[in-house]
């Protein structure tokens, strides 16, 4: 079989023209592919960061006065860099090289970010653990026990109890004003609507600390209740209310249109249409909605410290005066200075970060679609809607 | 067969049935309770706007622009001014945000474009944590995690630049034989970490979900034309995302301009007008207020207002520009943090 010359530019039609294969060329180099890597790029990208490795040690143990380990890592990952691209220059075209030390950077960056959130929570657990393991930690105030008591006197009781009281408070005024925000900025609707959704989005940056200065300069300083838990609650409630309100609005502005048509050309009223299609379509985002709220107002602590003092024994009442809650105790323990004190101010965070870890995967497990638990909580409602 | 339709001569002749768009009965109710309530939440928080400015109103009026000058803050002497707590604060996000933006960039690049697609939804989930985290916890984190170790690294940053004005230290030498290191303690850097943990989250949960819209097509692309996969983030990625990171960088600088609790455990307070991020005594506005606020006047409350509403008004500016960069950027339907 003979190869047409292709360098005819007139060929009759209907030839087939085969290509030609030039001897002398040099063997053809694979494509570098999206898929997994070959051994050969896996030697060279994970040899490239074992040389690195050993350079780093050399370079911050032997040759210059960089100490520690922060200075180690830092070395490391720019000499990775480094070998990864000479390495990589060495077989493949410089876009290669280029994409391979991007890809380092951006996976560095992440791990940089994943070590800060490890070496928080870690941190505060490390420091905080050994009140925990007193049980009057959890059941006792701090009532006549001064910084210096050993573990087993004291504990973080009343702030707990203040934080459950406040927030509970404050929940119970944002729930339904920012549920009820939300229904009619989408629901209901208009110009008005308008006006309301521009404010309330507005407010969501007002800064925490000015919705407690509000607060005390109302409430306290205006009309001359003393500190209390309901003052706090007041200041957390308008600190959550447009963080709420939003959030729902969001959620809810993602609720189908052509469910509330269904509903609407069925026959049900518009109020029907919403109690029995639009929130319990949208019941698993406004819960998460709401409990990031909650988690985010448990945590807060400018707005409490403005409004509510920090008592050391355990108040119940939300008028009874001064009231402590768990951020405003870590706070105002840190601040005594005592190491001892400090330590217990660890503890008490760290039961906060429990706190906050169990809404926030609270939030996760009630957000997550699950049908066999949506079926059986919205059929019966609606079987009892047609047969009544 | 079809049958038609009787007809009766005598009946009335046929009305259009009377189309009402106004609610009735549970309706009605339902408007209306729903309008009353979104009424009262716009008097809750618009309250607190106006009433903000209207506090903010006489001191601004007694001090005039003053007010902005002048940065000492002596009540008795009949001298206030914010000049230096706004300084501090923008220090204190600046610092914040030259920290936050890389890391929240790559953060969501990497959630969005490298990590593995079992992992992802835990990654997600966990940059969602790091945001419900207090931020009295990072406060605790930077005071007595970070602050040694930032106090090393500013005493190298000296060092090595301190010929940039910005880096450098007064009153300290930095090769002395014994290291002064309160000198670099408590500085607008040290917050300015503690602050930028905060907000980090923020800005990556918008960056990586404007990342996510990507359309796919798009990126299918490129990859076809021979893209690497940093080629395709380079060219179709972040040119399409470039609303939802302008716009969650600058979430997260309003988020950063009004952060207390941390500032305040790690700053040591000082009213000094001064662009030295790395050496001792700064100041926040909200600081200011926190720390302030006990023993006030109620002219001194009144400047206090006064400032908190200087405060929330750059947030509120900030925030609504974001919004706007969102918004008006190619992905559209964008932050909801």
């Amino acid at each position: 079989m003979t190869t047409t010359p292709t360098t005819s530019p007139v060929r009759p039609r209907g030839t087939t023209v085969l290509p030609s294969y030039d001897d002398d060329a040099p063997p053809a180099r694979p494509r570098p592919s999206l898929g997994r890597p070959s051994a050969d790029e896996r030697f060279v990208r994970w040899g490239a960061w074992a040389s690195a490795l050993g350079l780093a040690w050399l370079v911050t143990q032997r040759l210059l006065p960089l100490p520690g380990p922060a200075w180690f890592l830092i070395t490391w990952f720019v000499l990775g860099l480094v070998v990864t691209a000479v390495l990589s220059a060495l077989t493949v075209s410089m876009v290669e090289v280029r994409d391979r030390v991007a890809a380092a950077v951006v996976t560095g960056g992440a791990l940089v970010v994943g070590a800060a959130l490890v070496s928080t929570l870690s941190f505060i657990v490390l420091r905080g653990w050994r009140p925990l393991l007193h049980g009057n930690f959890f059941v006792d105030d701090m009532a006549g026990v001064g910084p210096k008591d050993p573990f087993d006197m004291g504990g973080i009781a009343h702030a707990a109890v203040g934080s459950m009281i406040e927030i509970g408070i404050a929940l119970v005024i944002v729930l339904p004003l920012g549920i009820g925000t939300a229904i009619f900025m989408t629901e209901v609707g208009g110009r008005f609507a308008g006006l309301v959704r521009t404010i309330v989005e507005a407010m969501t940056a007002l800064p925490s600390v000015v919705a407690g200065l509000f607060v005390y300069t109302t409430v306290i300083v205006v009309a001359g209740w003393p500190r209390s838990g309901l003052a706090a609650a007041l200041a957390l409630a308008v600190m959550m209310l447009p963080i709420v309100a939003r959030a729902a609005d969001v959620v809810l502005r993602v609720v189908p249109g052509n469910l509330r048509e269904a509903g609407l050309s069925l026959g049900a009223s518009r109020w029907r249409t919403v109690w029995h299609v639009v929130l319990p379509t949208a019941r698993p985002g406004l819960a998460t909605a709401v409990i990031l709220g909650v988690a985010r107002g448990v945590g807060e602590t400018s707005p409490v410290l403005l409004t509510s003092g920090a008592a050391a024994f355990m108040v119940v009442g939300p008028t009874d005066g001064v009231m402590n809650s768990l951020p405003l105790y870590i706070y105002t323990t840190v601040r005594s200075g005592e190491p001892q004190a400090i330590t217990r101010a660890f503890a008490a965070a760290t039961v906060l970060l429990a706190l906050v870890l169990l809404l926030f995967v609270l939030a996760r497990v009630v957000a997550r679609p699950k049908r066999a638990r949506r079926t059986r909580t919205t059929r019966p409602r609606a079987m009892k809607e047609t047969t009544s | 067969m079809t049958s038609l339709p009787l007809v009766d001569p005598s009946a009335p002749e046929a009305q259009p049935r009377r189309i009402s768009r106004r609610a009735t009965g549970a309706d009605a109710v339902f408007v209306n309770v729903s309008r009353a309530v979104g009424a009262s939440v716009l008097v809750i928080t618009g309250g607190v706007g106006l009433f903000l400015g209207w506090q903010a109103f006489p001191t601004l009026q007694r001090y005039g622009w003053r007010f902005f000058t002048e940065s000492d803050w002596l009540p008795e002497a009949d001298v206030l001014g914010i000049a230096a707590v706004l300084l501090g604060t923008l220090q204190i996000a600046v610092v914040a945000m030259v920290i936050a933006f890389p890391l929240a960039l790559l953060t969501a690049l990497y959630i969005s474009e490298y990590a593995p697609a079992s992992l992802r939804s835990t990654l997600v989930s966990l940059v969602d944590l790091m945001a419900a985290i207090p931020s009295i916890v990072y406060g605790l984190w930077g005071f007595f995690l970070v602050m040694p170790h930032a106090a090393a690294f500013a005493t190298f940053l000296q060092r090595h630049l301190g010929w940039i004005p910005v880096l450098d230290v007064k009153d300290t030498d930095p090769d002395a034989a014994i290291w002064d290191a309160s000198r670099y303690t408590a500085s607008a850097f040290c917050a300015g970490i503690a602050v930028s943990m905060m907000v980090l989250p923020m800005a990556c949960a918008v960056m990586r979900q404007v990342f996510s819209q990507t359309p796919p097509g798009e990126k299918e692309a490129a990859l076809a034309l021979g893209a690497t996969r940093w080629g395709m983030i380079r060219t179709v990625v972040l040119p399409f995302g470039r609303g939802g990171i302008i716009g969650g960088t600058m979430l997260a600088l309003g988020r950063a301009l009004g952060e207390t609790i941390a500032v305040l455990l790690i700053i040591s307070p000082a009213f000094d007008l001064k662009v030295r991020p790395l050496e001792i005594g700064t100041n926040s506005v909200s600081a200011l207020i926190a720390g302030r606020f006990g023993d006030a006047s109620a002219s001194q409350l009144s400047a206090l207002l006064a400032a908190g509403f200087v405060l929330f008004v750059i947030t509120l500016a900030v925030n609504t520009l974001a919004a706007m960069v969102v918004n008006r950027s190619r992905s559209g339907a964008g932050a909801e943090a």
